[in-house]
């Protein structure tokens, strides 16, 4: 298949050999396990138990509320043991609403609802049912799934497609789940297919899979599934680039996939697409990686949600050294941890424990200008110039240079020689952004409330104005019935 | 608490390792500058460094800014280097030293330090010593006659000429001939050896005669993904093509490409300096219109401008226009046009 260009991007080192020999194995029981309320982009679910409830595994917990949301299950069997905060993997490093659930040893699962012919479903049950599952995207961007299966059948699929790019390094858990379980894949991806109506399925695979890709293209035999093999890049895998390389188009500023007619989806969700509708299994838990230069043992580990990531390296026979870094997630996009106890969500892609020169940390200086960072950036920005306003408080410069078209990838600061550190400067002057709108909008809902209650109190005003020439009016009448009568009496008299 | 942000990975790179790999693509025509023209070139070479770094330091500590951590990204020492291949190997110690100077603490720190400059410190401080010194600056000597080690000292601290070795570059010569009348083809004769000027044995300055070990470290940088080839050959083909049109139209008048491509500082121009991160546009197509434009107005200020050589006044004026480059010529974001509005939605194939 034709291949189309790409701008930028880097070439890491990858660093997958350390973890991509194992096979998955799965992860003992543990004994507790703290299921965050919000594991995906929009509104936090909603619990539907109380302490000291016996659950059973797969049984709903926490449900989806509002328009962007996502249902929550029991990762086991036991009981509910705490409703409160906790260390979760959040940007703020800030404790969050979650479900602690102690488990009772069984993992008893709750009753099932296998289907023999998922293909003779309906795609709006499809739809349903990866809904009532909690499935959310796996790649690492957790939104919820069911949400863009309808939106992309209600505006038109012509091309879907399935990204097994991991170009993150160190990351194996998506290799891995395509070389161990590519026909689960497969008929995953062939049941979205289904639900949006597809009529062009591609699946992206980085060339530096071969396994996977060998393994994908014989499950994909006699489907309209098409495995396609694509170079090795970093960030091949984000959406806007895999669909730009598959089919050469781009989606518009601040636009969506489905305005060009495709939809692209995770290998890892497909996988748990399929899991949800052939054995009408919620999702439970993920592949995750545990790799890093200070990691023992890396490996891929199936993990139930909520598990602590204490566990998952206690697993991989801990450190060998001491990690300078924790990551949740790749090294290019991944978010720093420093408490253990944070669970693995939906989300977690990889738990990386990183030595110094890994991390390859250095002091920055000052910008030369060379320009490294306008050759790496896969979305044609000028990193340098976006920055120096961003130092400046200039946040409208850096918008008016493309900084809303910035996908943090991080590739202009792993590149750059002066160690700036570029992509924290962006993300944190979108932050500033989004609460300088936020603020706006509330100045805005203000000044309605404000509107409002001026325009209700110039109403009252005005009806009690009324109110008090309609009774002087009256009374003027009365008056002068009275002083008609008066005279009419007077004249009668006379 | 203090969270470290994403990347958590970072590619072998730094400032100090750009700048040594510059150094190193620069060591053999540096070499053999120092092998044709002997002790004075080496002694004018380090004095320069020295100069630099002393000087450099000086303004730092002044500043009250890192002194260490400044020098040993090694820009200042770049800077100094390219100004000492750009001098005429015999001149006195103190054009060195004023030009290294000048180039660190005027050209580079009064800007605001290594990033901020506008024009290229090395060229400004060539221009400045042109100026300032024509004589010095302009008396060559031709190569072959290497003097020993303590009549280099002589030559370079005492400023004694030596009879009988002064000569003149090519390009000089032929502009002193035009002058008197004489054309091209006379002015060339014993002077203009093709194989000579490729390896740089003839009079000129320092380091800019090697034409094809300054070529290589070129390539070699390109190699190493230091520099791209836009500027270097935008800006060798701004030289060539017009010297290839006159040619054809009047040889006697106006040389040919080789001549102007192998002389002069066209090089280590094209190469060392325009390349200069800090005062080049930032795209591809930006730096390819800097380079041709250099090159465009090196051959015209060889040609009919005062001065025998234009390579420091063409980078000079250039870097002024970098910005107004930079502000014209942007790549395209994804997902816009070149305007910079969205692409259309649509859904057909
Ligand atoms: S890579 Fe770094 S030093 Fe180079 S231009 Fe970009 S920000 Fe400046
Ligand atoms: S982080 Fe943003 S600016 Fe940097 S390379 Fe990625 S998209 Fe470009």
């Amino acid at each position: 298949m034709k291949l189309f260009d790409l701008r930028g991007g880097v070439h890491p080192e990858g660093r997958k050999d350390l973890s991509v020999g194992r096979h998955i194995r799965v992860l003992p029981l543990p004994e507790k396990l703290f299921v965050p309320l919000q594991q995906h982009i929009g509104a936090p679910a909603v619990p539907v138990v109380n302490i000291g409830d016996h659950v059973l595994k797969g049984q709903l917990i926490a449900t989806a509320q509002g328009a962007v949301s996502s249902s929550i299950h029991a990762p086991t069997s036991g009981t509910i043991v705490a409703l409160g905060d906790h260390v979760a993997p959040h940007p703020s490093g800030l404790p969050v609403p979650t479900i602690t659930l102690e488990s009772d040893g069984a993992d008893k699962w709750i009753a099932t609802q296998t289907v023999d012919d998922p293909f003779a479903l309906t795609p709006e049950d499809i739809a349903a049912r990866v809904g009532a599952a909690g499935i959310v995207g796996l790649g690492g961007a957790t939104f919820p799934a069911a949400l863009k299966l309808n939106l992309s059948r209600n505006s038109g699929v012509l091309t879907l497609i399935i990204n097994g790019g991991e170009c993150e390094p160190y990351l194996t858990c998506d290799d891995r789940i395509m070389r161990e379980r590519a026909a689960e894949i497969i008929e995953g991806i062939r049941l979205i297919a289904l639900a949006v109506a597809a009529q062009e399925v591609l699946v992206g695979i980085e060339d530096n899979k071969p396994e996977a890709i060998a393994a994908m293209q014989a499950a994909a035999q006699g489907s309209v599934v098409k495995v396609v093999t694509m170079p090795s890049m970093y960030p091949m895998g984000s959406e806007k680039q895999i669909i730009q390389v598959l089919t050469g188009k781009e989606i518009p500023a601040g636009g969506r996939p489905a305005d060009i007619g495709v939809l692209v989806h995770n290998v890892a969700t497909a996988f748990a697409v399929q899991q949800a509708i052939r054995y009408g299994r919620p999702l439970l838990s993920r592949i995750v990686t545990v790799s890093g230069g200070a990691i023992k043992t890396p490996c891929n580990v199936e993990t139930l949600v909520g598990t602590p990531v204490r566990e998952l390296i206690a697993f991989a026979d801990g450190y060998a050294q001491a990690a300078t870094r924790l990551v949740l997630g790749g090294p290019m996009m991944g978010q720093e941890f420093t408490d253990t106890n944070v669970p693995v969500v939906k989300g977690t892609s990889g738990v990386l424990a990183l030595t110094a020169a890994e991390v390859g940390q250095a002091e920055a200086s000052p910008c030369i200008r060379c320009a490294t960072c306008v050759r790496a950036c896969p979305v044609g920005l000028l990193p340098l110039e976006m920055a120096a306003h961003i130092r400046v408080s200039d946040l409208s410069g850096a918008v008016d240079l493309g900084l809303k078209d910035c996908i943090a990838c991080g590739s202009c600061s792993y590149v750059c020689p002066a160690h700036i550190p570029l992509v924290h400067y962006f993300n944190y002057a979108k932050g500033d952004l989004a609460a300088q709108e936020r603020s706006k909008l509330k100045q805005e809902a203000t000044k309605k409330l404000a509107d409002a209650r001026n325009e209700r109190m110039a109403r009252i005003e005005r009806e009690r104005a009324e109110a008090a020439a309609k009774r002087k009016a009256a009374k003027e009448a009365r008056e002068r019935a009275a002083k008609e009568a008066a005279e009419k009496a007077a004249s009668e008299t006379v | 608490m203090n969270i470290a942000h994403s990347p958590h990975a970072h590619a072998p790179v730094s400032i100090g390792k750009v700048m040594a790999t510059v150094l190193l693509a620069l060591t053999p025509a540096t070499l053999f500058g120092f092998w044709l023209y002997g002790w004075p070139a080496v002694n004018l070479w380090a004095v320069s460094l020295i100069a630099a770094i002393v000087g450099e330091a000086f303004v730092l500590r002044l500043q009250n800014r890192k002194v260490r951590t400044v020098i040993m990204d090694g820009s200042g020492i770049l800077t100094a280097w390219l100004l000492a291949l750009s001098l005429p190997p015999y001149a006195p110690w103190w054009i060195a030293v004023l030009g290294s100077l000048f180039a660190v603490i005027i050209g580079k720190q009064v800007f605001g330090g290594l990033g901020q400059n506008v024009f290229n410190p090395a060229m400004a401080a060539r221009v400045m010593l042109l100026i300032s010194f024509p004589l010095e600056m302009t008396t060559w000597v031709a190569p072959a006659q290497a003097p020993g080690l303590l009549e280099s000292l002589r030559i370079t601290f005492l400023s004694q000429p030596i009879d009988g070795m002064a000569s003149a570059s090519l390009l000089g010569h032929v502009k002193t001939e035009f002058t008197r009348g004489i054309g091209l083809d006379q002015a060339l004769t014993g002077y203009y050896a093709p194989m000579d000027m490729l390896w740089g044995s003839r009079a000129g300055s320092l380091g800019e005669t090697a034409a094809v070990l300054l070529l290589i470290g070129g390539l070699f940088l390109i190699a190493r993904r230091i520099i791209t080839w836009h500027a270097p050959f935008a800006m060798l083909l701004g030289v060539a093509v017009p010297a290839l049109l006159f040619n054809a139209i009047d040889a006697n008048h106006y040389a040919g490409p080789m001549v102007h491509v192998l002389s002069g500082g066209l090089m280590l121009g094209a190469f060392f300096i325009i390349t200069d991160p800090v005062t080049s546009p930032n795209t591809a197509l930006g730096q390819f219109i800097f380079g041709l434009s250099c090159g465009l107005l090196t051959w015209i200020i060889r040609t009919w401008g005062g001065y025998p050589e234009g390579v420091a006044f063409a980078v000079l004026l250039m870097n002024a226009v970098t910005p107004i480059i930079d502000q014209y010529v942007k790549p395209r974001i994804y997902g816009r046009d070149r305007k910079g509005v969205a692409l259309p939605a649509k859904k057909g194939t």
